[in-house]
């Protein structure tokens, strides 16, 4: 049976890792690839890097990167951030990454889903979301959240889906950073209108949330960032509670 | 030993490299025909599109070649479907080396299957060391139906092939490169061969 994926999310600055991470006993909590190494020993599922640089020279050192990531990690890992071009895309698949996340790049220029689809596949193009629900309804936010569109969650999924992506990464703003659980009614009615992947992002705080995004918002992955890092969750603990709740998962 | 990859244009095949890289042996990409035929070991590596993929093995003349390949060969994912005679993804013709075709998973089920699932009725050297229901990563929209050459099958929608062979050849739908330390044993296995 397939099993649900619960994917560490490391947001990455120059190359390094940023938020701070807490985490078992590392020399050094800022390198990515010793973080990446650990959380695949630790059972995580897969991998997602956020390049969150905001220079020319800071997305140069992410391929140096993705290829030591891709040398020395054993599990499939999402390169996002900044990504716009058939061309970011070809370099950051030849440096060894299995797939990479589009989010504004995609809204502004929707074409780029079909260009990336038909070169190199749907299986590698996730396009991220991130919604905030306003007046009852989803809108789709640009710019890591800070822009609204006029775009609504479900048409632009249900669109992007028809342009050949092959997983949604939906982050909910109004959930982002609470600690209180995911956006599990916006999620649930995505996964039923959609016939792709679903990684439920923004929210997590305990195990049960967890529990909840597949069992309620039947999300097909959750990704989560702190919870993880300073160990307030551990993967191993997280994926046994899984487990006793009848959520497969591999252990 | 001699381990070289097809390249021929078509995936992620750094990743695979690295793989054997971690194992302590050095992967070579090459679309040499002699080289390919000299190697010990041929790894038959694509994700992407059947019919552009096959395409771009019959422009280099490797679809003739593969089939008489008498070293162990291993196609991964779409290496491996493109290993069977018939697959569904843009009607394309395969190098008929499994007798099987390769269907599309149904809307009854999320396409592509993404994620972890495992193998199971394993019955090859391929799988010596790998216990019954490991698990290992899959990303595919398409599949080979059960047959008599599946030697490790897997359940999406339906039980299916996840694992073929036919005397030196072998195909996994699954990532062996991507499946952590078990998916690391495969490989080693088919050093061994």
């Amino acid at each position: 049976m397939l099993t649900k994926r619960i994917i560490p999310c490391l947001d990455i600055k120059n190359g390094r890792t940023v938020k701070g991470v807490n985490f078992v006993n590392l020399i050094d909590a800022g390198d990515p690839i010793i973080l990446a190494k650990q959380y695949a020993e630790l059972g995580a599922d897969e991998l997602v890097f956020l390049d969150i640089s905001a220079t020319l020279e800071g997305r140069k050192t992410m391929l140096d990167m993705v290829l030591k990531v891709a040398e020395q990690v054993n599990i499939p890992f999402t390169v996002g951030g900044g990504i716009s071009s058939v061309a970011d895309v070809d370099l950051l698949l030849k440096s060894g990454a299995d797939k990479v996340s589009i989010n504004s790049s995609a809204i502004k220029r929707p074409e780029l889903v079909n260009e990336l689809a038909e070169k190199f596949g749907n299986q590698c193009v996730v396009v991220a979301i991130d919604a905030k629900q306003i007046e009852g309804e989803w809108r789709v936010h640009l710019a890591g959240g800070t822009i609204p569109t006029e775009l609504n969650l479900f048409e632009w999924a249900k669109e992007v889906e028809r342009r050949g992506a092959g997983e949604i990464l939906f982050t909910s703003m109004n959930n982002d950073g609470t600690k209180a659980g995911f956006a599990n009614e916006a999620l649930v009615k995505l996964s039923t209108e959609l016939n792709i992947p679903i990684i439920a992002s923004g929210g997590a705080g305990t195990v049960q949330h967890f529990v909840d995004t597949f069992k309620i918002g039947k999300s097909d992955a959750a990704l989560a960032a702190s919870v993880f890092h300073f160990g307030e969750i551990k993967i191993l603990e997280l994926k046994q509670a899984l487990k006793t709740h009848l959520i497969p998962v591999r252990l | 030993m001699k381990i070289i990859i097809i390249d021929y244009g078509a995936g992620n095949i750094k990743s695979i490299q690295f793989a054997f890289k971690r194992l302590g042996f050095e992967a070579v990409l090459s679309h040499n025909i002699d080289e390919i035929k000299a190697a010990d070991k041929v790894i038959f590596p694509g994700v992407g599109e059947a019919s552009s993929a096959m395409k771009m093995l019959q422009q280099s003349g490797l679809d003739a070649v593969i089939p008489t390949l008498k070293q162990p060969v291993l196609g991964i994912c779409l290496g491996m479907q493109l290993m069977c005679n018939f697959s569904e993804e843009g009607n394309t013709k395969g190098l008929g080396i499994f007798d099987v075709a390769i269907k599309r998973f149904s809307s009854a089920v999320k396409v592509p299957q993404m994620g972890w699932n495992v193998i199971s009725n394993l019955k090859s050297d391929l799988f010596t060391g790998i216990k019954e229901n490991e698990f290992m990563y899959l990303v595919h929209s398409f599949y080979a139906e059960d047959c008599t050459e599946a030697i490790a099958t897997t359940n999406y929608e339906r039980p299916y092939a996840s694992a073929l062979r036919k005397d030196n050849f072998y195909g996994v739908q699954f990532h062996p490169e991507k499946s952590g330390v078990e998916g690391s044993k495969i490989l080693e296995n088919f050093l061994r061969l």
